[in-house]
């Protein structure tokens, strides 16, 4: 079956939401520490980490959330944040907190593959990797490799990315991870086609508004991409 | 981190996507050859107006002290800006981009990519937070006349941080067609280097005329926002270890002075943030200083010592843009009256200020205070 990964941003709800949506189907969750300038996340998760962070949700308060979320879920758990955070706090000592907070892995937007190599995340490759970088990143990551479907930002899209297709192939022929394609991915339908190329598939931007109307609305929207993903 | 480092500082920290740009860019950069460097120097003499001359002032300074001033104010359009956004221009067209976006925070380096986008004959966008376009009107309506789309930016502090970070998600989602005319010596590696390249012709000529007047000034200040102009001059005297190199930061921006290390718009470097590394708003009336962060080269160069740096206050710049107006006949920009104030009361002699840019701009904000 293909793996159907759930974006949260963390905040005081976060527990409750990330119980939906393990219940409903979500094989992973991806929790959100905000950054005041997030270069990589479009409009709908900029919003969200404003709010996050106007309601405190400093490094150690997202540590906190984790270890709520972790109480309540067994699936992987993976933060997914900024640089600054981890400059401030310091990248090992973030690391380790993390992990023992229940975090399974990390993904750190705008540290590319090639940066900071001692540090073990998850690897985004996009559509304008070339090849050497797709086997860069391959060789660097920890357990699966996140394709950005998109030449863009976080954001829910019309239509699943056409660069997909030639993104999946030109990663399959230099790595045996698995592939998770994210970013623009919002319908059952995007869900379904995405899947039929990659491995699993992250929602992000519309998991975030639709977590904005409680665990019961968000419970139902991930039971409908898991029904696709059969 | 492997490229493009100042010391523990620089770097390239984006998202992937940008990465292969990036690497194009700094390709094409170290491809340049003699052609481009003719046609700078050409578009320099006859489209800047280089060299711009050294005057020295008459009345400005106090007694007992001389203080000259590299007329970068002079320039074509107002402002040092200029110097980059035609070098980056050049190098734009030899990498076959049609569109040009860039950010700007006094409107200077948006009229700057305006002005050279018209010159080449390509589509300009220019992010500008919509604060900014507020206190800097004459320079959004000069944007617009030379044919440029100029893109509020409504959120967050709604300045030049918030710009530039439109920009580069405006790069990111265009990066095919799109050449980022980043206005500082800022952002990922190899824009901090390439920026400061394309500057340092302000501190050739510079060093050159000083010797023409008879001697290497005893400290060369300038203001510092991302910290293009000062690098430019700087980059003249960096091996003169006897010539005090002095940067003045706005005192509510003071990324060197008060910063602590972090990263911004791709760079590591000083910066004003918290200590969970969310970055702080930065005050100043002058919105080319209004910048929470600095080009990572200032930031080691304070770590060295070899470069000094120091605030000036609002009222301070103000006072010597006054000042500079009265004595002198020559209105300076608000972001090189801050230079102007720490240059008055600099223990040093014979005083080098670099006089990046003019202040027609500012006249409305001048007023209203
Ligand atoms: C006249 C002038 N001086 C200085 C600056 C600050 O930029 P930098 O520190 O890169 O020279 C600006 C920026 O807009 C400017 O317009």
């Amino acid at each position: 079956m293909k793996t159907l990964v759930v974006y949260l941003m963390a905040g005081g709800e976060t527990p409750a939401l990330a119980e939906a949506a393990v219940e409903a189907g979500a094989d992973i969750v991806e929790i959100g520490f905000p950054f005041s300038d997030p270069l990589a996340d479009g409009p709908v998760i900029r919003r969200a980490a404003e709010r996050a962070l106007a309601e405190g949700m400093r490094t150690r308060a997202c540590l906190e959330c984790l270890v709520a979320v972790r109480e309540r879920v067994t699936t992987p758990l993976i933060p997914m944040t900024y640089s600054s955070l981890l400059e401030a706090y310091g990248y090992e000592r973030f690391a380790d907190d993390a992990r023992a907070a229940g975090a399974t892995s990390l993904i750190v937007a705008d540290l590319p593959a090639g940066e900071r190599p001692d540090l073990r995340r998850i690897q985004l490759v996009a559509p304008t990797s070339t090849d050497e970088r797709l086997r860069l990143a391959a060789g660097e990551t920890d357990g699966w490799l996140y394709l950005v479907t998109v030449t863009g930002t976080t954001g829910a899209r019309a239509e699943l990315s056409p660069a997909l297709a030639g993104l999946v192939e030109r990663a399959r022929a230099v790595t045996e991870a698995p592939l998770y394609a994210g970013f623009g991915i919002s319908t059952p339908d995007h869900a379904r086609a995405a899947a039929e190329l990659a491995d699993g598939v992250v929602v992000g931007s519309r998991a975030v508004e639709v977590a904005e109307e409680g665990p019961g609305a968000l419970g139902e929207y991930v039971a409908s991409l898991r029904e696709a993903l059969r | 981190m492997s490229t493009g480092l100042y010391g523990a500082y620089g770097g390239r920290y984006v998202p992937e996507t940008l990465i292969p740009a990036l690497e194009e860019l700094e390709a094409g950069w170290r491809a340049l050859g003699e052609d481009f460097h003719q046609e700078l120097a050409e578009l320099q003499r006859t489209y800047i107006g280089r060299p711009t001359p050294i005057y020295e002032t008459v009345r400005f300074a106090p007694e007992g002290k001389r203080i000259l001033l590299k007329r970068e104010d002079l320039c074509h359009t107002g402002a040092h800006k200029i110097n980059n956004a035609v070098g980056q221009a050049l190098l734009a067209q030899r990498l076959g981009k049609r569109r040009i976006v860039a950010e700007t925070g006094a409107g200077q380096h948006g009229v700057a990519t305006a002005t050279v986008c018209a010159r080449f004959g390509v589509e300009c966008v220019v992010y500008m937070g919509s604060e900014d376009m507020r206190r800097q009107a004459p320079n959004v309506e000069r944007m617009k006349l030379l044919g440029a789309e100029v893109q509020p930016v409504e959120f967050g502090t709604r300045t030049l941080k918030e710009a530039t970070s439109e920009a580069i998600r405006d790069w990111i989602s265009n990066v095919e067609t799109t050449y980022y005319l980043i206005g500082s010596v800022v952002g990922p590696h190899p824009y901090p280097e390439l920026v400061r390249e394309l500057q340092s012709v302000i501190g050739r000529e510079a060093r050159e005329q000083s010797l023409e007047l008879g001697r290497l000034p005893d400290a060369v200040v300038a203001c510092v926002g991302g910290g293009s102009n000062a690098i430019g001059i700087f980059a003249g005297f960096l091996d003169d270890t006897d010539v005090r190199l002095v940067g003045v930061e706005a005192e509510g921006a003071a990324s060197l002075g008060s910063g602590r290390p972090g990263v911004l718009h791709g760079a590591r470097s000083s910066l004003l943030a918290d200590e969970d590394g969310q970055i702080a708003d930065a005050h100043s009336i002058s919105a080319g200083l209004d910048y929470p962060g600095v080009g990572p080269e200032h930031a080691h160069l304070r770590d060295t010592g070899r470069a000094s740096y120091v605030t000036a206050t609002d009222d301070e710049a103000l006072a010597a843009f006054h000042r500079l107006a009265e004595t002198e006949g020559i209105i300076p920009a608000l972001e090189s009256s801050h230079a102007l104030a720490r240059a008055l009361d600099l223990d040093a002699e014979l005083v080098l200020v670099c006089l990046s840019g003019r202040g027609d701009k500012d006249l409305a904000e001048v007023l209203a205070h």
